[in-house]
């Protein structure tokens, strides 16, 4: 069982969850490797940026990992001058960042691992990303994807995702961020509707878990 | 009676052709390496200074340190390739072993180890046996790590548990934190 020491500091009107060094139990990443398991030779999404820990994670099972933080090519696409959600309004901006995280040819990935990167994208170049990722994912394969649940947040922590295990994960802090919007289920299921099934595990910290089926 | 003398101290070696003659008491001329005078020191890995920057292709038979600029390739077969802090390589790589303190642009293939430093770039997709990726270090691409057929002798890698069905609310209570389900959507 993971340990999870976060905690929210709260002001009159805004509040700030604050990032903390966690380790954390995750039912989603669980699901989604159980979805994998027994296979090898796939190849996976990683949103986080390559680790040593998701590396060696993935390529221990027998699968191919494909790495990008996506975190940094959105502050490259977006987030060096002007206002970081208006800015993904910008066709070129967002044909850079699309460019850059998701040009690739179709049924090439057996799974993604996304993380909380979907939030911080405002429509419409939200539902590009989602479709995108519909087209280069397999048939049947698990999408996890994070979104913080707690609409009263002005912003909520950035995190380095580490797995550590099938079931746990590791959060290192790396900053903070306005989410694009909030999400409750009806409007995750709307943001999934062409993918097969989309299930949630909702935790302690307010952090929506979500594994899509393609 | 001169010359017929003169014949008999130097007489010439059936089948040999005429050369100077050798002088006595000196010994011969070694063509051994160890006597060089220019290869018996050990001698560092080549370098590829920061100044310096190649267009083409590279082949080096010796370990090599790159800290200039190179467009095109590189191969070192059975050597170490270091990239130094100020190295940039728009360029596919192969080596046994490559360090990476600089930038890669460029597909890397690397028999033994691939160790990506703090600070380093790489771009590119990456074919090798071993991986050592330091926090800090930037990557994008895919990683293919080639495993011997001997792995298959070895312990095996860890593998996640088996397969359960949909937690139900008593095994998530059990491993993990309260994280009742909130919906499942199935179309």
């Amino acid at each position: 069982m993971g340990t999870e020491t976060g905690a929210s500091l709260y002001s009159s009107e805004k509040r700030v969850i604050a990032a903390t060094l966690q380790s954390r139990s995750s039912n989603g990443l669980d699901q989604f490797f159980s979805s994998i398991q027994g296979e090898e030779n796939l190849s996976i999404l990683d949103f986080a940026g390559a680790s040593q820990a998701n590396v060696g994670f993935i390529t221990n099972l027998g699968h191919r990992i494909y790495s990008n933080d996506i975190l940094r090519t959105l502050d490259e696409a977006f987030g060096t001058d002007g206002d970081f959600v208006a800015n993904q309004s910008d066709p070129e901006r967002s044909a850079y960042f699309l460019r850059e995280c998701l040009d690739f040819s179709e049924h090439c990935f057996d799974g993604a691992l996304v993380w909380d990167t979907l939030q911080f994208l405002a429509p419409p170049l939200l539902q590009e990303a989602v479709d995108r990722l519909y087209k280069v994912l397999r048939p049947g394969s698990a999408l996890l994807a994070f979104f913080h649940a707690d609409e009263k947040a002005d912003s909520v922590p950035l995190y380095n995702y580490r797995i550590i295990e099938s079931k746990t994960l590791s959060l290192t802090p790396r900053g903070q961020r306005k989410p694009a919007q909030y999400f409750n289920n009806r409007s995750l299921e709307k943001l999934f509707q062409r993918y097969n099934s989309v299930k949630f595990f909702l935790t302690r910290d307010a952090l929506r878990e979500v594994i899509v089926r393609r | 009676m001169w010359n017929k003398r003169k014949e008999e101290e130097y007489p010439p070696k059936a089948g040999s052709t005429p050369s100077a003659p050798v002088m006595a008491n000196n010994p011969p001329m070694s063509t051994s390496a160890s006597s060089s005078h220019y290869s018996s020191e050990v001698r560092g890995p080549a370098v590829i200074g920061k100044s310096v920057m190649v267009k083409g292709q590279i082949y080096s038979r010796e370990d090599l340190t790159i800290d200039g600029e190179i467009d095109g390739s590189v191969e070192l077969q059975e050597h170490r390739l270091t990239v130094g802090p100020h190295g940039k390589l728009q360029a596919g790589v192969k080596a046994r072993e490559i360090v990476v303190l600089g930038t890669i642009h460029g597909n890397v293939e690397a028999s033994d180890k691939i160790d990506i430093r703090k600070d380093a770039k790489l771009v590119g997709d990456i074919k090798t046996a071993r991986i050592v990726i330091e926090d800090g270090a930037y990557f994008k691409g895919s990683i293919d790590i080639a495993r011997p057929d001997i792995s298959k002798t070895a312990a095996p890698a860890p593998k996640p548990p088996a397969a359960a069905p949909a937690p139900t609310a008593n095994a998530a209570a059990a491993n993990a934190p309260a994280t009742p389900v909130a919906g499942e959507v199935k179309r």
